[in-house]
């Protein structure tokens, strides 16, 4: 188990390595230059010995090989590079706005799970009810929604309307700021996983282990505990780590609608603002943590199947 | 071809799916003729944020435009944005995973690296990236969009090779003397459209979600440009005085993005034996 973890993180190295040069090759072939960036300018005005001089302490006179061999080095380190709007680093305001988007993703991560999986599980127990067929209705329509379109009906609704919940803003963190755009992050994540549940239950209810379970004279509650539910996570979870990646690049829109202070709209700003070393630093730690919940999920197989060799 | 119309009858999805799909590219096409009015050039500030009424089926905008007229143009560059970069999606995914189911080896070895890079980008994240280098622009959303999702048609298309591969038609052209371009592309990839064009229809509809992600956000389709997306953006601010503006782009968004999912998820249940059978 310990091997095939080490395993799992060595083959890491290679991927971030290749993620990191798709980004840094995309993000400095910028038209933009970021001398023009500087805070600086209003002083000096568009003085092309200041132009040079700024060029020269961003180090952007040097040859892109170099510029990427100094960028991996100093990222190595922990250190992502100075943003060149704000003077501060890159590091430092990527650590101040992670923890925000994490809890949202987790929330939203929360109510899809505890919905989501359910709702899939009984609709296939009970297929060709009513209650599958709304289910599955339901399930549809929350992959196709737009989430901010959702967000603001919600915000209109359940804040305008009923003022149930505050329009936008983090409010130090406080639950009832936090479950409108949980909500809206999690509608389309939850409508998947009840999709995938119920796919999985249904293609295990005609298995033999099923019919065997039953025919030995297993209570319901049993064989769907032990034998149904268990082996349709294992397929779930597949698709619950895959999805939380696309989870966290959607947490952009949430939390823009929101005004929500995550990585996601640190990374919008710093687009606009051509700030491209706070940007290529959010972009690189969406990524980094949807491997990390892939990696967990892989480890989180041994858990849940047995079956699974570490080989 | 009759047996795949016999199933598409049974197939309420589809059926679904595809009507509203055929409405959307209607309404696409014929925008011209629908549109009560034209979608840019008739602004009246003295008729702005009205709500709809029988003048303004789904009431005007800020500047006093017609938002059916332009929700009906507005078909036109969703659906283009899903048809072309899927189009480009398909086609990057179809070379790569043809190629590398066929040939095997280092070349296999490589692409299914980079589709695992790939993979590991959220799409919407990438093609931020991607727009925050090419700036906003119609063109430029469909280079995004035609660059960031075709790892799902790569492995698909990839997949069914390895399969096809061994089956006796392919044994037979090589006994004939085909070619490996010409078996790859004239003899197997007939036999495999079914499965990729699931996939493609899928896109389409991802495709449209994060354009109108991207406009809202502001890197999209720029103003005046009638995009759905682009819409809801500028209508945030009216949210709370004139609901209607915000309401209809979304719906818009929301039916098309529905129908495109329910006409794949129909496509599947007819062109993929494995998953009707794992439905019921």
């Amino acid at each position: 188990m310990l091997k095939f973890a080490l395993r799992r993180i060595l083959q890491f190295i290679p991927t971030i390595l290749a993620i990191t040069l798709i980004l840094f090759l995309l993000l400095n072939v910028l038209p933009g230059d970021a001398a023009l960036m500087s805070g600086d300018l209003q002083d000096k005005g568009l003085d092309p010995r200041f132009m040079e001089e700024m060029r020269k302490r961003w180090g952007l006179d040097q040859p892109i090989h170099i510029r990427y061999f100094t960028y991996l080095k100093n990222l190595a380190a922990g250190d992502m590079g100075l943003s060149y709007l704000r003077r501060e680093k890159v590091s430092g305001l990527i650590a101040s706005r992670l923890w925000p988007t994490l809890k949202l993703a987790l929330a939203a991560m929360l109510i899809a799970v505890s919905i989501g999986i359910p709702l899939g599980f009984y609709s296939a127990l009970r297929q060709g009810t009513w209650l599958d067929a709304f289910s599955m209705v339901g399930a549809v329509s929350g992959v196709s929604i737009p989430q901010f379109w959702l967000g603001l009906l919600l915000m209109f609704f359940l804040a305008v309307k009923l003022p149930l919940f505050p329009v936008q803003g983090y409010g130090d963190g406080a639950l009832k700021n936090m479950i409108l755009p949980a909500f809206t992050l999690g509608v389309g994540y939850m409508a998947l996983l009840a999709r995938t549940t119920r796919a999985a239950v249904v293609e295990i209810l005609s298995t033999d282990y099923v019919r065997t379970a039953r025919a030995k004279g297993l209570s319901e509650l049993m064989v769907n505990r032990k034998h149904i539910l268990r082996n349709a996570l294992i397929l779930v979870l597949t698709t619950a780590g895959l999805q939380f990646g696309s989870l966290m690049g959607q947490t952009v829109v949430v939390e823009k609608l929101f005004s929500w202070p995550g990585l996601g709209s640190l990374m919008v700003d710093s687009i606009f603002q051509r700030d491209t070393p706070v940007t290529q630093g959010c972009v690189l730690l969406i990524i980094l943590v949807f491997l990390v919940v892939n990696l967990a999920v892989d480890l989180l197989y041994a858990v849940i199947d047995p079956r699974v060799e570490y080989q | 071809m009759k047996e795949f119309v016999k199933k598409a009858r049974r197939q309420k999805n589809l059926i679904v799916g595809g009507f509203i799909t055929l409405v959307v590219l209607i309404m696409a096409i014929f925008a011209p003729w629908l549109a009560p009015y034209h979608p840019i050039d008739h602004a009246d500030l003295m008729e702005a944020e009205q709500p709809p009424s029988l003048a303004h089926l789904f009431g005007t905008d800020q500047q006093g435009r017609d938002i059916l007229s332009r929700v009906i143009y507005g078909a036109r560059i969703s659906l283009s944005v899903g048809l072309v970069s899927q189009g480009l999606n398909s086609l990057i995914g179809i070379l790569l995973g043809v190629t590398a189911g066929f040939l095997g080896k280092r070349w296999d070895d490589f692409v299914m690296g980079l589709t695992n890079i790939m993979l590991s980008i959220p799409s919407l994240v990438f093609a931020l990236a991607i727009m925050a280098v090419l700036g906003p622009g119609l063109l430029n959303i469909f280079i995004a969009l035609g660059l960031t999702n075709w790892s799902y048609s790569c492995r698909i298309a990839r997949s069914q090779v390895l399969f096809n591969r061994s089956l006796d038609y392919v044994t037979a052209a090589q006994a004939l003397g085909y070619g490996r371009i010409r078996i790859m592309f004239t003899q197997i990839l007939p036999n495999i459209m079914g499965p990729i064009l699931v996939v493609a229809t899928l896109g389409v509809a991802g495709a449209i979600l994060i354009e109108a992600a991207l406009s809202f956000l502001g890197l999209g389709t720029q103003p005046p440009t009638p995009s759905w997306g682009g819409m809801l953006s500028t209508a945030r601010e009216q949210l709370f005085t004139a609901p209607w503006i915000s309401i209809f782009p979304g719906m818009a968004i929301f039916i098309t993005v529905l129908g495109l999912n329910l006409l794949g998820d129909g496509l599947r249940d007819i062109l993929d034996p494995h998953t009707t059978r794992q439905k019921r």
